[in-house]
């Protein structure tokens, strides 16, 4: 079990592909993390070095935003605009798409579980 | 898609000259607009804006963290208060 970046510990994958189990890593972050490192983009976790593991180790503490930082500075971005009371926040606040999308229906993620109203089909919120 | 930088943002020049006559006159009070697609620059903040939402002016009051939103952002210009329960549809 590889640990890197605090808790998380995906093993048994390609390296490109394990890396990106930490948020804030997608793909592309982390083939060039790897790279940078020089280890193979196709060598699996288990396979890699103590020394391999400390470089990329390293690399993602001084280059990149991860976990509980990143978790936290988009909270305090969502927190921003809804203290400003402009539109985005407003969206933010009352659970509802924040880009413009239609609401008449879908938007499920957002509003989560449909709520149905007593003499209607249909389920509105 | 966002604006091309190389333009710099969009602020009315009407309202960037109000401001400016008001920053240097050291005078405040509140500016009536209609132009919501003007971006917030540093000079409006701590000024207030009257800003139009189609119906009325909707009073803002510009802090520091608003520089780079539009003023329309702050005039919500739909006003939902709620599904009608089916009994009570036209009464209101």
């Amino acid at each position: 079990m590889a640990r890197i970046a605090g808790v998380d510990i995906p093993d048994k994958k390609r390296g490109e592909i394990a890396l990106t189990y930490i948020f804030g890593i997608g793909r592309s972050a982390s083939q060039a993390i790897l790279t940078k490192a020089g280890v193979d983009l196709n060598k699996k976790v288990s396979e890699w070095t103590e020394a391999e593991a400390g470089e990329i180790r390293s690399i993602i503490a001084a280059e990149y935003k991860t976990e509980g930082v990143l978790r936290s500075e988009v909270q305090l971005n969502i927190k921003r605009l809804m203290d400003i009371g402009c539109y985005r926040g407003l969206r933010h606040r009352k659970g509802l798409p924040v880009r413009g999308q239609r609401t008449k229906n879908n938007t499920r993620t957002r509003k989560g579980k449909r709520k149905t109203v007593a003499n209607k089909k249909k389920a509105t919120k | 898609m966002a604006r091309s930088l190389k333009k710099g943002p969009y602020i009315d020049f009407r309202l960037e000259r109000k401001v400016q006559v008001m920053e240097e006159s050291n005078k405040k009070s509140v500016v009536k607009t209609w132009s919501r697609r003007s971006m917030i620059s540093p000079d409006f903040v701590g000024h207030t804006f009257a800003v139009h939402n189609g119906n009325k002016f909707i009073p803002v009051y510009v802090t520091e963290n608003m520089v780079g939103h539009k003023l329309g952002e702050f005039a919500p210009t739909r006003n939902f208060r709620g599904h009608v329960a089916k009994k009570d549809k036209g009464k209101r």
